[in-house]
């Protein structure tokens, strides 16, 4: 078949394929213009720059971006036009914005892992600081580990009812002024300051318990404030993508409304809620500038009393190490990082699968 | 929309309602009460506690630079150096992550092959996710070592701007410093708003304009750009929010003093958030109730901000 069709258009007399193209491709540059123009870019600045002596990563990788955008433009010009000059203008500097938000996310990564590495190993997630000088080279992040844990668990048991419950209210049972109101004021709620939410729960205990009281569960009760938001956003949106026809047939069986909710809507959208819930976990998980405020920045031994004193978590440990500004101190630092780094990814990673491998079916 | 009516959807023909409806449905709108009345709560706090510093100083609360609270017998502090700080800041970090947040948004809704599209936008999401002590310490162990050289190239070309005039500090611990990184900070919210109108731009406006012979760049001049601008401000007033009331990153970062300067390549300036992290476990006296009310003030800055950008972008969802 092909190479029937093949035969006459191969035989055609007269002018090879390269005077038969198209006119309207006439005047381009080939495809394979780009990569070419940079790998040379790359090698001329990469050159240019050992010759004077100056070599360095970041210097050629500017160098580069500078001489690629130069040729092509000039490239493109001579053997195009103007119109389609700019257009690989753009879609160079396109290219190199999206290289230029790599860069940090890598470098960040990688400082943290190789910083880390240093320093994290069982002993340091298992012991706690008490009793350590500063600049001994002992001590670990144990009692870090469990005031992170214990805060958190208890800002989530705070505000995922809350929560939950403001969007059942928005999605369900909402209308008119009141929605509108909590609808807008959760928006703004999100772009709290957290130290704000930390200075809120500050002036509140020193109202309800007198000045200088500091525990765990302050610092759990100025995370929820960040939490709330968070949670009641994500949930309105599940909830919303609940399908009306569910809630009908439930309806025409005859169950009241709040049995509706809790047992068909709710299980419908359970694999968003949860991946929404652990994304707010994984947000204020490493809020540190509510918790100096609220929990304290000195603790240094073990403590699982949420209402009883100071208590040290993972961010306000990274924080306190800085501040104290010697080699070990940093070492710690970078190493109880890479542990926070750690738990977010894993919390993050989690959410993903959930809403991956758990989600309703509502497409046909 | 999917919302149900209450009023019909309620069996409304068995005469009384069912105490189950009635609790869950009170339950529901007074957990959105609670939230308007911690809101109301937030401020309300804020104002009583800083009542106390703000009548006891002697001093100008909104124009004095220096702060001297940490005592009982007549405190003088005031805010404009930290409001100062807190605006250059933010203003930097706006300067930079704004234009690279476009083309991040432009680069993954029409540029980059269609199947990396989700996993590149995951991956500047992941950007978000990084605690904001994390960024500092970055900063302040990596980042401004190797900002160096930069500093030194923009201090020898571009010192006769006062901007970049030097000395540079030799500890790089400067407002430009922290300055990039809230940059980086804030570039996935940027990115993320403007993603999700670029994606929304109607596919008849982009075919329109391909039609006409258009280039990619026209097409997204002339369609993508005019219908995104919103998203876009609104995107970034969002970002400029959360560099606002930024914390850690500065407060780890930048080695402060209580002036106004704008040498952005020597230490100095000092923003809210970052002053009030540093100062409260040292305060004493006034000290709590002055660093109260600026919180109060930092508030205030970032409520007006978050509510225009929800206002943009709920009028945008309007026309569109």
């Amino acid at each position: 078949m092909t190479t029937t069709t093949r035969t006459p258009s191969t035989g055609a007399p007269g002018d090879g394929p390269a005077q038969r193209q198209p006119r309207l491709l006439s005047g381009s540059l080939p495809r394979f213009a780009p990569p070419a123009v940079l790998v040379a870019a790359a090698l001329v600045s990469a050159g240019v720059l050992a010759a004077l002596g100056a070599f360095s990563w970041p210097g050629t990788a500017v160098l580069t971006a500078l001489l690629y955008l130069v040729a092509i433009v000039i490239a493109s010009t001579a053997a195009e036009n103007a119109r389609k000059a700019k257009d690989r203008l753009v879609t160079g500097v396109v290219y190199i914005c999206f290289a230029l938000a790599m860069l940090p996310l890598l470098s960040l990564l990688s400082t943290v892992l190789i910083n880390g590495l240093e320093r994290l190993d069982g002993y340091f997630l298992t012991v706690s600081m008490n009793g350590v000088t500063p600049s001994m080279d002992a001590g670990g992040v144990y009692h870090a580990i469990v005031g992170t844990v214990a805060i958190t668990l208890l800002a989530a048991l705070i505000s995922i009812p809350i929560g939950l419950f403001t969007a059942i209210y928005l999605v369900e049972y909402g209308k008119g002024r009141l929605a509108k109101a909590i609808t807008f004021f959760v928006d703004v709620m999100t772009g709290i300051p957290s130290i704000v939410a930390g200075l809120f729960v500050v002036a509140l205990w020193m109202m309800v318990f007198g000045p200088g009281e500091t525990n765990g569960a302050a610092g759990a009760v100025s995370l929820a404030v960040l939490m709330i938001p968070v949670v009641v956003r994500s949930s309105e949106e599940m909830l919303r993508l609940v399908p009306n026809e569910l809630r009908e047939a439930s309806y025409a069986l005859g169950v009241p409304k709040w049995l509706t909710i809790v047992k068909v809507v709710l299980p419908t959208a359970i694999a968003g809620l949860t991946t929404g819930i652990m994304l707010a976990l994984a947000r204020v998980i490493g809020e540190t500038a509510p918790l100096v405020l609220t929990a304290g920045s000195s603790a240094v031994a073990i403590n699982w009393n949420l209402f009883d004193g100071q208590m040290m978590s993972l961010p306000v440990f990274i924080y306190a190490q800085v501040r104290m500004g010697g080699a070990i101190n940093m070492e710690r630092a970078w190493a109880a990082a890479l542990t926070l780094i750690v738990i977010v990814m894993l919390l993050f990673l989690a959410a993903r699968l959930i809403s991956r491998f758990f989600a309703p079916k509502l497409g046909r | 929309m999917s919302t149900t009516d209450s009023s019909t959807a309620a069996p409304a023909s068995q005469g009384k309602r069912r105490i189950g409806d009635v609790v869950f449905a009170n339950t529901a709108r007074g957990s959105g009460v609670l939230i308007l009345l911690i809101l109301a709560g937030v401020a309300a706090f804020l104002l009583i506690q800083s009542f106390d510093s703000l009548s006891a100083n002697t001093a100008n609360f909104l124009t004095t630079e220096e702060w001297d609270a940490n005592t009982r017998e007549n405190p003088a502090f005031g805010v404009a150096a930290l409001a100062f700080g807190t605006v250059l800041a933010a203003a930097i970090a706006l300067l930079i992550a704004t234009p690279v947040a476009i083309g991040i948004a432009l680069f993954i809704v029409y540029y980059a092959p269609r199947r990396l599209a989700a996993v590149l936008g995951y991956i500047v999401d992941l950007l978000a996710a990084i605690p904001s002590v994390v960024y500092g310490l970055w900063g302040i162990g990596y980042l401004v070592f190797q900002l160096h050289d930069f500093y030194q190239l923009l201090e020898r070309y571009l010192g006769w701007i006062p901007l970049f005039s030097g000395p540079i500090s030799t500890t790089g611990r400067t407002m430009l410093s922290a300055g990039i990184v809230l940059a980086v900070m804030i570039l996935p919210i940027i990115t993320a708003m403007s993603r999700d109108v670029f994606q929304q731009v109607p596919q008849g406006h982009r075919e329109a304009a391909l039609a006409l012979g258009s280039t990619r760049w026209e097409m997204i001049r002339m369609a993508v750009l005019p219908f995104g601008r919103p998203g876009v401000i609104g995107g970034a007033m969002l970002g400029l929010g959360r560099a606002l009331g930024e914390t850690m990153a500065v407060a780890m970062i930048l080695s402060p003093s209580l002036i106004i300067s704008p040498f952005l390549l020597q230490s100095g300036n000092q923003t809210i958030a970052a002053h009030i992290a540093l100062q409260y476990p040292e305060a004493t006296g006034y000290g709590v109730s002055a660093l109260i009310a600026a919180g109060l003030v930092l508030f205030a800055i970032t409520l007006v901000v978050n509510m225009g950008a929800r206002f943009v972008v709920a009028r945008r969802k309007e026309f569109s």
